[in-house]
């Protein structure tokens, strides 16, 4: 219904432009930064994650007494669509959350306020891979939030009751695919693993730990049609077809995170985002754990990734949407996120604390493991070529097509993709 | 339609002692008409022309991800019929629409039942019908994924118990269309039900009087009566039906994963490729080609409907 879209979309573009119309008073003249009531827009799209930041939005509004800030939570699942139509009708959030697949579309199009200036010498406090994540064109335009990177969760009462030894660090993915063969119990409902089909939780790490690439470091090249990427698909591939993993029709039905934290799975890899959801799941309460990933035949390196605040550029308030990226990124709003065992933040000295606020599971690992993480695969125009994967890594899972034609496929179509961006 | 043709050709017959002659009182009311008009007017081309327009126009533009557009002429329309993915949508889309329709005789059935005088709990039933109509969409694709899954779905479980296989209804290609459809009848239904109700009161009782001194029993009098007479709705229904269905998105987005399910490709209607290319992939010129494309494949479908109904459709 294309139509009932547009005139919804207007509409609510409309609304939000009366709204940011009374809440906003103008700027003064005195560097934008306004002394009269100001009310700033903050978009999210974690409702888990509400709790803590509203905390520290209130550390800022007790400094900055005339400031307001109102956090809007929009579901991960229409959060961009949202964002994108808000900031082209001129009426966007004036402090957001960028990740990095979409940093450089926002960047490239001139939709963010350089944060140099704000995050000022904080700059340095930060994991250089973060920061360079966010750095377009020599300027920092996203004040790193929180960092994640993978782990394997596992249910230590599922291993218990195969008679296996828990995994630890230095394991391979040998061991990993004949534990998950192992855990599998058809009859009872319980599976091994499962082959999620999202890059950054499962394939994208195992094309780097084969020795491979998702994209070239210039930005310009897919590695999907290299051996060793073919080696990383095949990984889970391959536990498909033996009937440790699910379908990627059951998949789609049940997130296989409910099906772990239900304790029907052995093993399943998250991020650390997830590690306080299955530290208190009903279904795993006292007997989860969690390792560092396999070694595969190259290393077993991690994706690490991190969101960033943002500060609309052509927000009414932009000196204070600057300040405020720069506070919820800082070392009080990275205390409180810790403590709350939230989600590890991205300010060098708070992470220790949130590995505390966790003292059912090993989250230490999450922290080593950053130490020698590699970068998110982006490009200017990442959800582009981000279709195209998802398309050719369901038809391969799905056995449509074999993991050599679909990576072949993946790749002309993303260099293809690149080579227009 | 009906309704209102009844409703109209009433008026006309009755005269009304002491009433000014329909040409001045026309005249007349234009004023005022236009006055009550003007404002939904106003609305009308700002939320609804201008973006036909505009729309129409970006289909020839370069847009950018954030607005700003230049002039490409017909690349995008070369785009959209070089790229491989339009077949398969407008296949897809052409197969809901197609099984939407059979909605239309089970709302007559339904709606002549409820009709029946004499029916105990007729509202209770009005009601249960209209749910679907009233709920939104999300609600009711979030229950009937947990109904239709694969593995703890209460229809699977059913199929298992008997001894059939369970099927994944949600992620086999064509299956997962059809059902889709049929959440789609089920949700529209409701609306179909009141429209044939109303259409099914303006059909003279004495006719059904007549037939039944001559015999007919029922089924007869629902085929020979209510079947020709109410034909003008039917035909309102299906032209509605079809229009609504070529646009269908909500349910396929919401039911048919377009991250996780491996059978989305094969399942994506002309509106979702239209919303993936100008929402997720950022290139809202392209989506518009696809909008054109998809406005003139409905006008032909609905001139083909008009075309057809001189052989169907019977005005008193």
């Amino acid at each position: 219904m294309p139509h009932r879209f547009v005139v919804a979309t207007s509409v609510a573009a409309a609304a939000a432009v009366a709204l940011s119309a009374c809440s906003a008073s103008s700027s003064a003249a005195d560097g934008g930064l306004s002394k009269g009531p100001v009310t700033l827009n903050y978009a999210i799209w974690d409702q888990n994650q509400q709790p803590a930041l509203k905390k520290a939005a209130d550390e800022f509004t007790k400094s900055n007494p005339n400031v307001k800030v109102d956090i809007v939570v929009v579901p991960a699942k229409d959060y961009w669509t949202k964002l994108q139509t808000q900031l082209t009708a001129g009426a966007g959030p004036d402090v957001f959350w960028l990740n990095g697949p979409n940093f450089q579309l926002y960047a490239s199009n001139n939709q963010l306020a350089p944060l140099d200036d704000a995050v000022g010498r904080d700059k340095g406090n930060y994991p250089k891979s973060l920061v360079d994540l966010y750095t377009y064109n020599g300027k920092l335009y996203g004040a790193p939030k929180d960092y994640d990177t993978i782990g394997v969760y596992y249910n230590k009462a599922l291993f218990d009751a195969a008679g296996l030894a828990y995994p630890k660090a230095g394991w391979t993915w040998e061991e990993f695919q004949a534990d998950a063969k192992k855990l599998s119990d058809p009859a009872k409902g319980v599976w091994g693993t499962a082959s999620a089909p999202y890059g950054q939780m499962t394939f994208y790490n195992t094309i780097l730990q084969a020795g491979g690439h998702i994209i070239s470091s210039d930005g310009k090249t897919s590695g999907y049609d290299s051996p060793e990427a073919l080696q990383g698909i095949n990984f889970w591939n391959d536990l498909i077809k033996n009937g440790s993993s699910p379908s990627l029709q059951q998949i789609t039905d049940t997130w296989p995170g409910d099906t772990f934290s239900s304790g029907k799975m052995g093993m399943f890899w998250d991020g650390s985002w997830a590690a306080g959801t299955y530290s208190k799941a009903d279904g795993l309460k006292g007997h989860v754990g969690v390792a560092p990933l396999p070694a595969g035949p190259d290393s077993n390196v991690s994706v690490i990734h991190g969101l960033a605040n943002v500060a609309n550029a052509k927000s009414k308030n932009v000196g204070w949407a600057e300040k405020l990226a720069a506070f919820l990124s800082g070392k009080q709003s990275a205390e409180i996120q810790a403590t709350t065992g939230t989600v590890i933040p991205a300010y060098n000295g708070t992470q220790q604390d949130w590995v505390k606020a966790l003292p059912d599971l090993d989250a230490q690992i999450f922290l080593d493991e950053a130490k020698v993480a590699a970068p998110y695969p982006i490009s200017k125009n990442t959800a582009v070529w981000n279709a195209f994967e998802a398309t050719q890594i369901n038809n391969i899972y799905s056995g449509k097509t074999t993991p050599e034609q679909g990576l072949q496929d993946l790749a002309k179509q993303m260099n293809d993709a690149l080579a227009k961006e | 339609m009906t309704v209102l043709e009844q409703e109209i050709s009433t008026t006309r017959g009755r005269t009304i002692p002491g009433a000014p002659t329909r040409r001045r009182r026309n005249r007349k009311s234009n004023w005022w008409a236009l006055l009550f008009i003007g404002p939904a007017f106003v609305g009308l081309a700002a939320f609804y022309f201008w973006p036909i327009v505009r729309g129409i126009e970006m289909a020839f533009e370069k847009v950018g991800a954030f607005g700003g557009s230049s002039w490409v002429g017909l690349d995008n329309f070369v785009t959209v019929f070089t790229q491989p993915e339009l077949g398969g949508a407008l296949l897809n889309t052409l197969l809901y629409a197609g099984i939407a329709l059979l909605g239309i005789p089970i709302a007559l059935v339904i709606a002549a039942l409820l009709n029946t005088a004499g029916l105990r709990f007729r509202g209770t039933f009005r009601v249960i019908y209209f749910l679907p109509v009233v709920t939104m969409p999300v609600a009711v694709s979030l229950v009937w994924r947990l109904l239709l899954n694969v593995d703890n779905g209460i229809i699977n479980t059913v199929l298992r118990g008997i001894g059939l296989p369970g099927v994944a209804w949600l992620s086999t290609p064509v299956v997962n269309v059809v059902v889709v459809a049929l959440v789609g009848i089920w949700m529209g239904l409701g609306t179909q039900i009141i429209i044939f109700i109303a259409g099914l009161q303006g059909v003279p009782e004495s006719l059904y009087e007549a037939a039944e001194l001559d015999g007919a029993g029922p089924v007869r009098r629902f085929l020979s009566i209510t079947v020709p007479l109410i034909s003008p709705t039917t035909f309102l229904l299906c032209v509605l039906s079809v229009i609504a269905s070529m646009q269908v998105f909500d349910l396929i987005y919401l039911m048919i994963d377009p991250a996780t399910n491996p059978a989305y490709p094969a399942s994506r209607s002309m509106v979702s490729l239209f919303f993936e290319k100008g929402f997720m992939t950022h290139d809202q010129g392209y989506a518009a080609a696809i909008a054109c494309v998809l406005l003139v494949i409905i006008l032909i479908l609905s001139a083909i409907q008009f075309g057809l109904q001189k052989k169907w459709v019977h005005y008193e």
